[in-house]
């Protein structure tokens, strides 16, 4: 045979260009289907994320008895992110690359998920969102599905300023972690204040590593604000509350919370007790809310957390985490194979029913018809696991179909309201 | 901005106590790295163990800073076995001590954090106790009981460290190993032994502090990480070595970061600590309060 230099120098690029390529041949193989993330089982969000893969894994366990996805065995991978951004790409590439995974889902939470977001839209992957916020929303990747009860910063804080021009707040404080979801949320929700006509008095980021919260919150008490928006991660929310309990934040304010994470999680929940009374803050689910078989799923999963020691309860992220395998479950079953453009593509026509609802996805892959709940916190007791689980300790205000009550105002007077 | 007197003097208050919490989270490092020059970046996370110990004991109904002074003689021990077996590893064997050392206190911080999570999960833990979620009234102002606390503890701390290491024998030893190790052998005292005995102290300190830091808030197994540029912060910026100035640099710190907080943008805070070190060594090297 006759090498030349042309030859070999065209035979080796044309080699490391297919070996660079991005598509995959995720269809038809044998052998088990390979589903990988990463999750953040330490740091900040380490507790939602533990209780979130006791979740999939359930899924997982549920599936392979109903014989697996397209008949082969479900493989689940996975690794802790520690909550730290700089982490997932290099998670997720050794997924693709190492670990030869078929499908995707995200991390929990916005942080973690946002560096992915190039990657999938370069290798054009299919990827589950779970409980981001607005990551997808410059890189407009069409093969993002976002499974959270949310969609634009609007449908988020949209119930909780609605609240508080109803008891007749006119100003707002804005305190907002330096925290991707915290500043795309608090982006959103000033925007709307501005629309709405509500002055702002104090707008004011703060950095995750703060580690008392007083002079922040004086600071919101001096401004004399009649509502405030709060967006905080979770370590951050428990000092905020603490904080606001022992300074008191001004008898003009009217509600207070909005955006913060962690006091969701029960045993945050447990510790705080009585001082949480009088917070609106946002939740996914709350006892009282009817889908169909979210009830059944909790009471499974309450068992395997006790084993486990994640979050007893789980309303919070589990029934959303074990939506997602329904999602992948039900789009496979209807299209009979692993194509990411195929799936995606359904998944866009069609609506999917799990136990969080039924869902169906806009044109950017978020939740066409976001549900977030505005809940305050109402008679909760100290020390007391068992009054979460019945309706009553977080009445719904918002959205209209799930509402069990009026909000209680002003704040001050809502901390002592049954 | 708003800005008045009311508020200025709050910032101020708020200062102080903050600035009490961190020289009471500094102390134990100001002895074991700036007295022993033990590069000991683990310091935050025995702090936290300390934190979770005082955790388990309040479930037995313990008062959290009775739980941290039962816990000391136990980190007293603890202390004394980490030295000795940093010192027959490390620094016995040559002039790398501190930069392996530095490796094997990383490594220590993180199964302190790994053993942590494994026992307890990644929850947060708090305490309860009648000082926690309530505030002191004095007129407009409100001030959390729990950082009066810290405040009494840096006071206890750094006051008991500084007449100790002043009017004890063993106090004056340890002083003088930090100063001048060869002439205190001369003198027939063993180094080693000393400074065991000032590391097995500084670990003991660290369990108050750590009961003290769960009082201020709740801990989580990764917490320590949070707080290891802030404790070697205030104690270079004292000056290596002196206890009340390991007080008075929280004080600074704790000040600058309130002011910072209350009237400017917050997300400047952590830039303070360390643009206050950088100003302070560039005009004196030795620290504030060093020689």
């Amino acid at each position: 045979m006759n090498f030349t230099r042309r030859k070999v120098i065209g035979a080796a690029g044309a080699a490391a260009v297919t070996a660079a390529l991005p598509g995959r041949a995720f269809a038809q193989g044998s052998g088990p289907v390979k589903i990988g993330m990463s999750m953040p089982q330490t740091g900040s969000l380490g507790a939602g994320g533990q209780a979130a893969l006791l979740a999939l894994r359930m899924w997982v366990e549920d599936v392979n008895q109903k014989g697996g996805l397209l008949g082969r065995k479900v493989d689940f991978i996975v690794y802790d992110d520690q909550t730290n951004p700089a982490n997932t790409p290099g998670i997720y590439t050794k997924l693709l690359d190492v670990d030869k995974v078929d499908l995707l889902i995200a991390p929990y939470g916005t942080v973690p998920t946002a560096p992915i977001m190039p990657l999938v839209k370069q290798r054009d992957l299919l990827l589950m969102g779970n409980f981001s916020f607005q990551v997808n929303h410059k890189v407009q990747h069409d093969k993002w599905f976002n499974n959270s009860p949310w969609n634009d910063a609007s449908s988020w804080s949209d119930g909780f300023f609605k609240a508080g021009q109803k008891a007749g707040a006119k100003s707002v404080a804005i305190l907002a972690a330096d925290q991707e979801f915290a500043q795309n949320l608090a982006n959103g929700a000033r925007e709307l204040a501005k629309k709405s006509g509500i002055q702002s008095v104090y707008d004011q980021n703060y950095p995750p590593s703060t580690t008392d919260f007083s002079s922040l919150i004086r600071a919101i008490r001096a401004a004399k604000p009649e509502m405030v928006f709060v967006m905080s991660y979770p370590n951050d929310s428990v000092a905020i509350v603490r904080a606001v309990n022992e300074i008191g934040v001004g008898s003009q304010v009217q509600i207070f919370g909005g955006g913060m994470v962690g006091l969701q999680f029960t045993p945050n929940m447990v510790n705080l007790g009585s001082q949480l009374n009088g917070i609106l803050n946002y939740n996914s689910y709350v006892p009282g809310m009817k889908y169909p078989g979210v009830e059944d799923f909790l009471s499974r999963y309450a068992k395997r957390a006790a084993e486990a020691k994640v979050d007893p309860l789980g309303f919070y992220l589990p029934p959303f985490n074990y939506a997602i395998g329904q999602i992948l479950e039900q789009a496979s079953a209807a299209t009979k194979t692993l194509d990411q453009k195929k799936l995606a593509a359904w998944l866009h026509a069609n609506e999917v029913k799990t136990i969080v609802g039924p869902i169906r996805w806009d044109k950017n892959g978020e939740w066409a018809s976001p549900r977030v709940v505005q809940a305050q916190f109402r008679g909760v007791a100290d020390n007391n696991l068992d009054q979460w689980r019945k309706p009553g300790k977080q009445v719904v205000v918002h959205p209209e179909e799930y509402r069990t009550g009026e909000v209680a105002t002003p704040f001050e007077k809502a901390r002592s309201a049954k | 901005m708003i800005f008045s007197l009311d508020l200025l003097t709050e910032a101020l208050i708020f200062g102080v106590l903050l600035g009490s919490f961190y020289a009471a989270v500094s102390i134990g490092l100001s002895v074991s790295f700036g007295l022993l020059d033990v590069p000991h970046v683990a310091h935050p996370a025995v702090m936290i163990l300390g934190s979770y110990l005082t955790y388990v004991l309040t479930t037995y109904g313990l008062d959290p800073l009775v739980a941290g002074v039962v816990l000391m003689p136990l980190f007293f021990v603890i202390g004394v076995l980490i030295y000795r077996f940093y010192y027959e590893s490390f620094e016995r064997r040559g002039t790398e001590a501190a930069v392996r050392g530095l490796a094997f206190f990383f490594g220590l911080a993180f199964i302190i954090e790994i053993g942590l999570i494994l026992v307890f999960g990644v929850d947060q833990r708090s305490v309860q106790a009648r000082y926690i979620g309530s505030s002191l009234a004095l007129g407009d102002y409100r001030i959390p009981y729990r950082m009066l606390v810290a405040f009494g503890v840096a006071l206890v701390l750094t006051f008991s460290l500084t007449l100790y290491l002043s009017k004890t024998f063993t106090g004056r030893a340890i002083k003088a190993v930090a100063q001048d190790e060869p002439a205190l052998r001369l003198m027939g005292a063993n180094p080693v032994r000393i400074k065991q005995w000032a590391f097995g102290i500084a670990t003991g300190v660290s369990a108050l502090a750590g009961a003290m830091l769960i009082v201020v808030g709740p801990v989580e197994p990764a917490m320590d990480r949070v707080y290891i540029g802030r404790t070697f912060c205030v104690v270079v910026l004292a000056g290596l070595g002196s206890m009340t100035g390991t007080l008075a640099a929280g004080l600074i710190l704790g000040i600058a970061e309130s002011i910072v907080l209350m009237f400017s943008g917050a997300s400047w805070a952590p830039a303070v600590a360390f643009g206050l070190l950088l100003v302070v060594l560039g005009i004196r090297p030795q620290g504030l309060f060093g020689r």
